[in-house]
């Protein structure tokens, strides 16, 4: 029936054409292009338009909605976001890295339980988790209950429904995902070149810094997007934990849709929001690429 | 890689005070950082388990023992509700995701080179969920599609899918090429080394895949958000008005229980993976 022919040199991935690949590919294909690329086209698409009075459209063009962007009140909001998002990040790196340091090093068997005890929280209910810290920073709660039980404070102290409540808040959601990727980068390291480094007569400290800390920057740099994206986007800690006051581009998005009733302004914001965060990704990938094929310094 | 034999000349520099046998010295205070790390990602944790137990209405004062907060909640008929959409939800996304995933991997993996269908396939999991709930909403709007559990259904298809192609993928690459080729050369049709060879090698990728997508479905919140109907709310979503308008403990007693969930499938997916033999 069929005759198998020998390629001379071996490809690395043999295409057979057996089954033709349009039962397997098409399916999918179809349901993520109707669902996915389809909605944000669609998005894009009302972005040039004017809004409807009761949450439709007009099909009218417009640039007015990409010039609204530029209205002081957003731009603040914009700015204001990318800060939290910003400082949670650098909070995560700094918090992740030694975690993150300190499985590396540990045995096999241990490593893979300490990786799940990363894991498990982020694989509990995120509103659970975000209700959590709620308990704790309200005035009546545990937080303030301890630091007034141990004498360090004598009357609560407002902590819920402010900025560092959802830089907290954004901290706790996504910490794990700064963890894993550091870990992974950190595992692969070669630990001969550490030692290289000690028998040349460095610290471990200084071994550290000019081995492996350099090493890792990649790792790192894809824990940043992993937090940073989500943590831009969030719009539940925000409301829950800020309380409302204290807004961030997901809160606006979120009220076009279902206050404003302005969706093309509210397409307008996810996209820019989106649009920034490819451009962060871009950015991060180039780095990762001239760091990990940079010419090296002899 | 326990020992090893490294050349140290000793005492090459004064700057060594010590050359230790042991390559990588590891000071003991690494593990503080770690420690302390656990002990934020746990206590928040922790505290609404042990306020489950919490005879009080109060949430803020711990007044004994009890149970109570157990019957009451699955005597609440919106969590009820809310737990029953949910479970729904994810089955169909779920069941959607796990053959479109499969199919998708299966022809990635053989019919394309390149990255592009690979990243589009896989871009659901990095899409920012905001933009594709608003997208589908806008989307069931304009076709005139009633939101409802189904649209909840095949919007969470979208990302699950993308999660199981990945997982799928993954099985592949660590799969023998050669098993596939010797069905072929004893005379079996490529659709019967498929289903007899290809798939039960890719079986705990596809398990794996399939509850990964599960679990990421009972808990998403955000797209759910956008294509449900009010009148049919998600777990997620009922914790969220929950917590929007007043918690009652029953919110604890419910967050154990999910707690124990995920526990229970994050170390069975862990395990089929390790089954998988993903080689690191």
């Amino acid at each position: 029936m069929t005759s198998t022919n020998h390629p001379a040199a071996p490809a690395a991935r043999t295409v057979r054409r057996g089954l033709a690949p349009v039962p397997f590919l098409a399916p999918g294909m179809i349901y993520l292009i109707l669902f996915m690329a389809l909605p944000v086209g669609l998005l894009a698409f009302y972005t040039f338009f004017k809004r409807g009075r009761f949450g439709g459209i007009v099909f009218e063009f417009t640039f007015d909605n990409w010039a609204k962007l530029l209205e002081p009140l957003y731009v603040g909001v914009i700015l204001q976001s990318i800060v939290l998002a910003g400082i949670v990040t650098l909070l995560a790196l700094l918090i992740g890295y030694p975690m993150a340091y300190a499985i590396a090093g540990l045995s096999p068997k241990w490593r893979t339980v300490a990786l799940i005890a990363v894991v498990l929280p982020f694989w509990t209910n995120f509103l659970i988790r975000t209700y959590a810290w709620i308990l704790l920073l309200n005035n009546a709660g545990w937080v303030n209950q301890w630091l007034q039980g141990l004498g360090i404070t004598d009357a609560p102290i407002s902590m819920l429904y402010t900025p560092q409540a959802i830089v907290v808040g954004l901290l706790y959601m996504y910490l794990p995902l700064m963890v894993l990727p550091l870990y992974a980068s950190l595992q692969q390291l070669d630990p001969s070149l550490r030692e290289a480094a000690t028998n040349l007569g460095a610290t471990p400290w200084r071994a550290f810094r000019t081995v492996t800390l350099p090493l890792s920057i990649p790792g790192a740099l894809t824990g940043c997007i992993f937090v940073f994206v989500p943590a831009m986007s969030n719009f539940v800690i925000p409301e829950l934990i800020g309380g409302g006051k204290t807004i961030m581009v997901g809160n606006l998005v979120r009220d076009q849709f279902f206050e404003a009733r302005d969706w093309p302004f509210g397409a307008t914001l996810a996209l820019l929001l989106t649009i920034l965060l490819v451009i962060v990704i871009v950015v991060q990938t180039a780095v990762s690429r001239r760091l990990t094929e940079g010419p090296r310094r002899g | 890689m326990v020992d090893t034999t490294a050349p140290t000349t000793t005492a090459m520099r004064e700057l060594e005070p010590t050359a230790r046998p042991r390559a990588v010295r590891k000071p003991r205070g690494i593990l503080v950082p770690l420690w302390l790390g656990y002990v934020f990602l746990y206590l928040p944790i922790l505290i609404v388990v042990i306020m489950s137990f919490n005879a009080s209405e109060n949430l803020f004062v711990w007044k004994g023992f009890s149970l109570r907060w157990y019957p009451e909640l699955f005597a609440d008929e919106k969590i009820m509700q809310g737990l029953g959409n949910t479970l729904i939800v994810a089955t169909g996304a779920t069941a959607i995701a796990t053959v479109l995933g499969t199919l998708l991997a299966y022809g990635i993996q053989h019919y394309t080179r390149g990255g592009l269908i690979r990243a589009f396939a896989i871009a659901p999991a990095i899409l920012p969920d905001l933009l594709l709930g608003i997208g589908l909403l806008t989307l069931f709007s304009l076709a005139s599609i009633t939101l409802g559990l189904h649209s909840v259904i095949l919007a969470h298809g979208v990302f699950a899918t993308a999660f199981v192609t990945a997982i799928v993928l993954a099985r592949m690459a660590n799969l023998d090429p050669s098993l596939e080729e010797a069905s072929r050369d004893l005379g079996a049709g490529a659709l019967r080394t498929f289903m007899r060879v290809t798939l039960p090698q890719l079986a705990p990728g596809i398990v794996a895949g399939a509850l990964l997508a599960f679990t990421l479905s009972i808990d998403e919140f955000v797209i759910a958000f956008f294509t449900t109907a009010p009148t049919q709310p998600t777990l997620p979503i009922v914790i969220y008005s929950m917590v929007r308008f007043g918690v009652t403990p029953e919110v604890n007693a419910l967050a154990t229980i999910l707690l124990l969930v995920s526990v229970v499938t994050v170390i069975a997916a862990q395990r089929l993976t390790r089954l998988t033999g993903s080689t690191r």
